[in-house]
């Protein structure tokens, strides 16, 4: 059975303008895919396509216009209690904009325990333990767990918020664009943290991103979205053989691994200093 | 006056930790010159914001300016003045810089008011710096909120606001992260055109070597908080040597299926 799947979702937005009158916008249209357990998947598309709406209606955070989100075969609007608490525990997003997405008057250890407290058992020493070996598993220095938000580098923010996500064992984490502020080094390593995760414990990912390199190094099979919609599904072996513009769009435009012998700028010969 | 070179000299940061001090940038000297990009690349956490905010006079409390100055053609400038008259900035992390209750539009007059250039003209100009970055539908952003905003047009955003500005030179902190692809290379084209339009000179702050292959003709390598590697952009990538420098260009490579040479 699916992990979690998508059953023709679609999303509006009302937005409104300067007479009051409501413009409703329509971001999510015809949804449908599915996550099993220990795969992963990418979504890729581009900027405003809808793929952190889509991320969050995932995780329940907001409702879908239309469709459902099921979790292993139920609508998560449907699950008793007890389920509701493992379906929050088992699914876990890691937002886009890490800032946004924390206290700011917590520390490090605070916002890592606060899913411990909510979603585990653990007592406080457990917890205090828990918050180490995570800080460690993200290539995070013991001593930042006392450091606030403001205190920590756009990267290191990046891997508390992953840290966080990971602490409480998760089947699924959602990645949105979750590694887009490491460099390619720790971005390198993360996934290689990823990747141990779910040979270990089974854990699935669902890959937001728009960088294809990184979707062709770490996911199997690949959902490309644009304007709202899935226009094309494919495994990463055959991205070569995208065919919508949107997809080869995305395609095109990955930078150069190396910088291209160009006519150099004004006054490229002078010296340094 | 405009100035052609500006430089930030022996830059020193620190910070404590507990009550042993630590360097967050130690000594750092970098020169940028109009129509030029200078790279800023290290590892997360080696200070390369720390050295944007340091040099703009912008440190978050508890962190102290340890010793350092910017000049501008050899005339060393107050952060203040050099704030927007001298630098525009773009910022990592486009939605905190954003406030939450206010208009797009909000955002661009009170950018040109601080600037102390609002005039008759501001639409036009407003108009002109979004168009730049490919915001077209002008009027519609104008009026929306961050939060009704994907990353990617937030960081346009960002830029148009940047722009505005007029200021030769420009720091900017992974303008890129948030794009997608496609309109990363469009903004990475737009700094080009910039740079050489407006003869801006900029300090790219940047983890991605696709970026800096793209874009940079200098590069410099922080590793904590020092400068390891300074050079041209060429010899950054054909001849890195730098242990730390080696690191980064081996694994840009590998996510191409390339490795490096020697
Ligand atoms: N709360 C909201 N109210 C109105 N419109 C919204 C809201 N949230 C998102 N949108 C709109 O929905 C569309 C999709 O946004 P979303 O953030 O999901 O895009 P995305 O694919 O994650 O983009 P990016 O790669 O830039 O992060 C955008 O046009 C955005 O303006
Ligand atoms: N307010 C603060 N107080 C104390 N230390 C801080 C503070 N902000 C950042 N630091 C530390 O300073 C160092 C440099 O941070 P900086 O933000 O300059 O890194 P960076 O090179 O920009 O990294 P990234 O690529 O992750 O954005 C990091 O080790 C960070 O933990
Ligand atoms: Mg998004
Ligand atoms: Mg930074």
């Amino acid at each position: 059975m699916s992990l979690i799947s998508a059953v023709d979702i679609g999303k509006t937005y009302q937005t409104h303008s300067l007479l009051g009158r409501g413009i409703r916008k329509q971001v999510l249209e015809n949804i449908s895919f599915a996550i099993k357990e220990g795969e992963t998947v990418a979504l890729l598309g581009r900027s405003g396509c809808g793929k952190s709406t889509l991320a969050r209606l995932l995780v329940g955070l907001e409702q879908p216009s239309s469709g459902k989100v099921l979790y292993r075969g139920r609508s998560i609007n449907a699950l008793r209690r007890r389920e509701t608490q493992g379906f929050r525990r088992n699914v876990q997003l890691v937002f886009q904009d890490s800032p946004g997405a924390v206290n700011g008057r917590f520390t490090v250890r605070a916002i890592i325990c606060e899913p411990l407290r909510h979603l585990t058992a653990l007592d406080q020493t457990g917890r205090e333990a828990r918050v180490r070996e995570v800080l460690e598993m993200a290539e995070l220095p013991a001593n930042i767990a006392d450091m606030l938000p403001s205190q920590v580098s756009g990267g290191q923010l990046q891997r508390v918020c992953l840290a966080r996500a990971l602490a409480v064992n998760p089947k699924l984490v959602i990645l949105d664009e979750a590694l887009s502020n490491l460099d390619t080094h720790l971005q390198a390593s993360a996934l290689a943290l990823l990747a141990k995760l779910q040979r270990d414990n089974g854990t699935a990912y669902l890959f937001v991103t728009h960088d294809l390199r990184l979707a062709r190094r770490f996911a199997s099979r690949c959902l490309v979205m644009d304007e709202g919609r899935i226009v094309e599904e494919l495994p990463t072996a055959a991205l070569e053989d995208m065919r919508h513009p949107a997809s080869r769009l995305l395609r095109d435009a990955v930078l150069p691994p190396m910088p291209a012998v160009r006519q150099l700028r004004g006054r490229a010969s002078l010296p340094l200093e | 006056m405009i100035g052609e070179t500006l430089s930030i000299e022996n830059l020193s940061v620190a910070t404590l930790v507990g009550s042993e001090p630590r360097m967050l940038v130690d000594g750092l000297s970098l020169t940028i010159r109009r129509g030029r990009i200078s790279a800023l690349v290290g590892a997360s956490g080696s200070g390369k914001s720390m050295t944007c905010s340091a040099a703009l006079g912008v440190l978050p409390p508890g962190v102290n300016l340890a010793s350092g100055r910017v000049t501008v053609d050899g005339m060393a400038r107050e952060a203040a003045t050099l704030r927007g008259r001298h630098v525009a900035t773009i910022m990592q992390n486009p939605r905190s810089a954003f406030n939450p209750v206010r208009t797009m539009r909000d955002h661009a007059v009170e950018t040109l008011k601080a600037l102390g250039r609002f005039g008759s003209d501001a639409a036009d100009r407003i108009e002109v710096s979004m168009v730049a970055v490919g915001l077209d539908d002008v009027k519609h952003v104008l009026g929306l909120h961050a939060f009704e905003m994907s990353g990617g047009m937030l960081q346009r955003m960002m830029i148009a606001l940047a722009l505005l500005s007029e200021a030769p030179f420009l720091f900017a902190d992974e303008p890129t992260t948030d794009l997608d692809l496609v309109v990363q290379l469009r903004v990475l084209e737009l700094l080009d055109r910039l740079v050489e339009e407006r003869n801006l000179g900029v300090l790219l702050v940047t983890h991605d070597m696709g970026v800096v292959a793209r874009l940079a003709d200098e590069v410099a390598v922080l590793d904590q908080g020092r400068v390891v590697e300074q050079a041209p952009v060429m010899d950054i990538f054909q001849a890195p040597r730098h242990h730390v420098t080696r690191m980064l260009v081996r694994a840009h490579l590998s996510l191409y299926g390339m490795e490096l040479e020697a």
